[in-house]
């Protein structure tokens, strides 16, 4: 399945569930924005490697929201140490989706260790994740989203051809920040 | 309990920080155990610290101050995501930064970083406060204030000499 097949149906999964959704930096976020764009997207411009980590401390800021996380295999391979947080410390509002295309799809599809054969599968099973889920067919993709843990999703590489992100820094994180705000913090 | 420690724990509570990531130096054991302790605070150690600067970042989208505990090695693996995360989109932290590598150091390792800390917080523009035990409360509430104002990363840097003071 080519990724923004599975981006689409993330981003329906997590309209559905009021959720909100922080995407990994690059054509995902470029993906999710042609394909849905909502407040409460919140689109990484840096910091490659921490999207798993962000919406970490959101969805622990945030226990009665549902957070969902769209990462890659390269930014989490950048980042392994975050599985091990995951297991230990995320809460069940926390839904950590792995794109796995095998490369570095925004700089030129350069190969990932997981084109090698390292397993994120397992990777997290053994960081201590319990609820881990693969899907590999696009089929099975209307069910992969549970409610929260790892999930493990095989993609094509390539970038769908769409444009860049035209918001500023400052209006995605200042509609992101209203989004996930409780309602009695102004 | 040292005094060093209480005067940083005290300024964390009258900041009103409640949600703390950090990887831990020998100097931060009793802070880190206070601050584990803290039901008020959710602590979260990590396993790298730009991790924890990801995690802070969240969590004040979230509505939490947040703090980062960390050795000064630790701001080394930060710059990137200090960069193009919290100064990109404007996000508050507070850095409470063992400052080893100093006089009186006694890992030689610990040395080039020491050396570094200063010229890197201000090659980046990272307000930086080196306060001593009797003003720390102060200045580490001082520090978030600023943090929160300016909506940027703020330093206080801990050396071996605060450390020594009971």
């Amino acid at each position: 399945m080519k990724r923004i097949e599975a981006i689409a149906l993330a981003a329906e999964a997590a309209e559905a569930q009021n959720a909100l959704l922080v995407c990994n930096i690059g054509y995902p976020s470029r993906e999710l924005f042609s394909v849905k764009d909502r407040p409460e997207n919140f689109y990484m411009l840096g910091s490659m490697g921490l999207a798993s980590s962000i919406g970490l401390g959101l969805a622990l800021a945030r226990p009665e929201r549902k957070v969902m996380v769209l990462d890659g295999d390269g930014s989490v391979l950048m980042n392994l140490g975050t599985l091990a947080t995951i297991a230990h410390h995320a809460p069940e509002n926390y839904l950590l989706v792995i794109l796995d295309n095998c490369c570095y799809g925004s700089t030129g599809s350069q190969p990932t260790c997981t084109h090698l054969g390292t397993d994120l599968f397992a990777l997290a099973k053994a960081a201590g994740v319990e609820n881990v889920k693969r899907v590999d067919k696009v089929e099975d993709l209307p069910g992969a989203f549970p409610d929260f843990g790892v999930v493990i999703i095989k993609v094509e590489p390539g970038n769908a051809d769409v444009p860049i992100i035209e918001l500023s820094p400052e209006k995605i994180i200042e509609r992101f920040r209203k989004s996930a705000r409780p309602a009695e913090i102004s | 309990m040292t005094s060093s420690t209480l005067a940083i724990y005290h300024g964390l509570k009258h900041a009103g920080i409640n949600f703390a990531t950090s990887v831990p130096c020998v100097n931060l054991q009793e802070l880190l155990a206070l601050v584990g302790g803290d039901p008020d605070i959710i602590h979260v150690p990590v396993t790298r610290e730009e991790e924890g600067v990801g995690l802070c970042a969240g969590a004040w989208i979230g509505g939490r101050r947040p703090a980062l505990l960390m050795q000064n090695s630790g701001l080394g693996n930060s710059i990137n995501a200090l960069a193009s995360l919290d100064m990109l989109y404007g996000i508050p932290l507070l850095m409470i930064i063992s400052h080893r590598g100093g006089v009186g150091e006694p890992v030689i390792g610990q040395v080039p970083m020491g050396r570094l800390t200063v010229p890197l917080l201000d090659a980046m523009g990272i307000l930086h406060f080196r306060p001593l035990p009797a003003q720390a409360e102060e200045t580490v509430a001082q520090a978030w204030s600023q943090a929160a104002a300016g909506r940027r990363p703020v330093a206080v840097l801990l050396d071996l000499e605060f450390w020594r003071q009971k």
